[in-house]
């Protein structure tokens, strides 16, 4: 028994680091308390004893319809979003080599926004919800297409990228500012509230079985690309004499990282900052290698979102604020932080 | 001698842009009239227009151009860094958020408290961007302070948006207002912010031939007995109160401050002493030109200026992030 255990099969095995399993489980049961505490607090407190009972299956049926209806789809849309966010930071962070980027300093989730915000004007309620994340994803995809094509000189250097997304993320944001503007005061309120980030009145059918599919796929698929992540890692030049096809690796990538934070953002709205913090708290944890990160920062950016959530929607009673606010008031000296750390890299 | 002349002559062009403002829109006014209701007065309907709205409107948004491009100006030449700039530093999104905190839990009215709010948190903001961009070794790389900007226009961004949400009253009024525009404004807004840019504008007066000095570099700036802290400070002070009052009159209106001071360096060469006076007029032209421009483009409806410039932006942002000079700065 050393640090790792490993398992194999005839046709795969891999090494699965002992420490990365325990600081899992402690976050998982960090998540569940979060849970139980969140489906427990808002305008109708209810005792943790008795929400674990309704989640048992009995309890009073007032709680029951509280809980099932109203808050747990919340919950759940909390933990989904908060971990699709935090591992799509975590491949950009891990291709980009810049502790910095993340989907919303690139400007992914600006363009997922667009894509939504343009949904909402253009179908109103008239089309089913359902196809948001569609829009959400093909705005990602889009902005992420241009700032490819806007960034490529002889290959993607990952800082001319950063640089190309904050200037094009702010041209972005102001059309759909300009589209919010010019619509009915209604339809105004709705997307402000969505580019902020609000996980605010959430429902099984709508939401969670729309976010469900996109989550389920992709975040695997993510996981399983890890190897590639940690080629690339090493840097271009290496990396290619190391064998990896890194143009090509870094689009595929880049792909599974937009099609996360595209459906988070279709869902959750532009959650700021949980992309950014995430994965650098995983690091810290349980190393850089990238398979160990994947799992640890979803967990991470779902307690993040539940706790943020809870926060958000009960310090500043009556008023629901958005829990984006409260994510970008906890992000914004995080990064400070980190720039304040990585003075000297250049 | 040649360059004085060009100068007089871009003048004239601004002159031409801002009657071109006062005369076009919605209702076309002829020269005539114009002339007519800024020298007499009058009552007539068209009289009123070119007084309480035309004539604000073109003077604001040259004012507004003018300061951001000469912020723009200083500031990339105090950094060293040919992507900064009012907007992607964050100084925009900090007088904006500051703005909107006083409108909706302090009560704040009245435009001159506005504008002294403004500049407290062009102030505030700059302040932490700057010094989160020159920490380290390396000193102020452009790569550092544009992540910090952009850091801090997000953190801004999603705390206005919630005080927004939160305070129904002010979300129609702002909304507007804060993508960018200088439509609809009176001349008592522009009574309000002309002193703040006047004395930014004054002190920039005295800074292009220590600009010169500072940019063969810190170390030879000094070398020649210069007190770079000094002149820095000096110029801080201009762009914070060229770019607060412009965002107190106009909201954060993006990429200009970016825009013209590449454009002006292409035109003049690297000489302060006179890419100073002509970021000002060029900063002028484009706004007041984007301002008529945005009134055709979805008529009789108005495109918000600070879109223009933002669509008018990307492209030279992009250009010079590409450049690669960036890296090392």
């Amino acid at each position: 028994m050393g640090k790792y255990q490993t398992f194999r099969t005839s046709k795969v095995s891999f090494l699965i680091e002992k420490r990365t399993v325990w600081i899992s489980l402690i976050l998982l049961v960090l998540c569940i308390v979060a849970a139980i505490i969140s489906a427990g607090s808002g305008g109708q407190p209810i005792s943790p004893l008795n929400v674990i009972k309704v989640l048992l299956g009995g309890g009073k049926p007032m709680d029951q319809v509280i809980i099932e209806k109203l808050r747990l789809p919340r919950i759940v849309i909390g933990v989904l979003v908060g971990a699709s966010l935090a591992v799509a930071g975590a491949v950009l962070q891990g291709i980009i080599r810049n502790p910095l980027a993340s989907p919303d300093v690139t400007g992914v989730t600006e363009g997922a926004s667009l894509g939504a915000v343009l949904f909402i004007f253009l179908f109103g309620g008239a089309v089913s919800i359902h196809w948001m994340p569609l829009f959400a994803i093909a705005g990602a995809l889009l902005m992420t297409a241009l700032l490819y094509v806007l960034a490529w000189k002889r290959g993607v250097e990952p800082l001319r990228l950063v640089l190309v997304g904050i200037g094009v993320s702010a041209a972005i944001k102001s059309v759909s500012y300009m589209l919010i503007i010019s619509g009915p005061m209604a339809l105004a309120q709705r997307s402000l509230t969505f580019m902020t980030g609000s996980i605010y009145g959430t429902s099984w059918d709508k939401d969670v079985m729309t976010l469900l599919p996109w989550v389920l796929i992709l975040l695997p698929l993510t996981w399983l690309q890890a190897r590639n992540v940690n080629i690339q890692a090493l840097g271009d030049d290496v990396a290619s004499s190391a064998g990896a096809r890194v143009q090509r690796q870094r689009l595929l990538l880049i792909a599974l990282s937009v099609g996360l934070a595209g459906a988070a953002v279709a869902i959750g709205g532009a959650i700021a900052f949980i992309g950014l913090m995430a994965p650098h708290i995983a690091r810290k944890l349980v190393g850089s290698s990238f398979g160990s990160v994947v799992p640890v920062s979803a967990l991470l950016g779902a307690l993040i979102l539940l706790v943020a959530d809870v926060v958000a929607r009960t310090a500043f009673l009556p008023n629901d604020v958005p829990a984006g606010v409260l994510t970008a008031a906890i992000g914004a000296p995080f990064f400070m932080y980190l720039l304040y750390r990585n003075r000297n890299r250049s | 001698m040649r360059l004085a002349l060009y100068l007089l002559l871009s003048l004239a062009v601004l002159v031409i842009a801002l009657i071109c403002s006062i005369s076009f829109g919605v209702t076309d006014i002829s020269l005539r009239v114009v002339w007519d209701s800024i020298i007499h007065g009058g009552t007539s309907n068209e009289q009123l227009i070119v007084r309480t709205a035309r004539l604000p409107r073109a003077l604001i948004a040259g004012a507004v151009g003018a300061s951001l491009a000469v912020a723009g100006a200083l500031m990339q030449a105090i950094t060293r860094n040919p992507i900064a700039s009012p907007s992607t530093v964050g100084v925009n999104s900090g007088a904006t958020f500051f703005i909107i905190v006083a409108g909706a839990w302090f009560g704040v009215s009245g435009l001159h408290a506005f504008t002294l709010v403004a500049l407290l948190g062009a102030a505030i903001s700059g302040t932490i961007v700057f010094t989160l961009g020159s920490i380290g070794r390396d000193g102020m790389t452009p790569v550092k302070v544009t992540l910090s900007g952009a850091a801090m226009a997000a953190f801004f961004a999603s705390l206005t948006q919630g005080v927004m949400l939160t305070d129904g009253k002010m979300f129609d009024q702002i909304l507007a207002w804060l993508v960018g525009s200088v439509a609809g404004r009176e001349m008592s807004q522009l009574a309000a912010v002309w002193p703040y840019m006047a004395v930014g504008m004054v002190i920039a007066l005295f800074l292009p031939r220590h600009l010169n000095v500072l940019a063969m570099g810190d170390d030879i700036a000094a070398g020649l007995g210069q007190r770079t802290a000094h002149i820095k400070v000096l110029a801080a002070a201009a762009i914070i109160l060229l770019a607060g009052a412009a965002v107190a009159a106009a909201g954060p209106i993006a990429f200009i401050g970016i825009i013209i001071p590449h454009i002006v360096r292409y035109m003049v060469g690297t000489d302060y002493r006179w890419i100073l006076p002509y970021s000002a007029v060029y900063g002028a032209l484009l706004l007041v030109a984007a301002d008529v421009g945005s009134r055709y483009i979805a008529m009789p409806k108005e495109v918000p200026v600070g879109v223009m410039t933002a669509i008018i932006g990307v492209p030279f942002f992009v250009y010079i992030a590409r450049k690669g000079r960036t890296r090392h700065g």
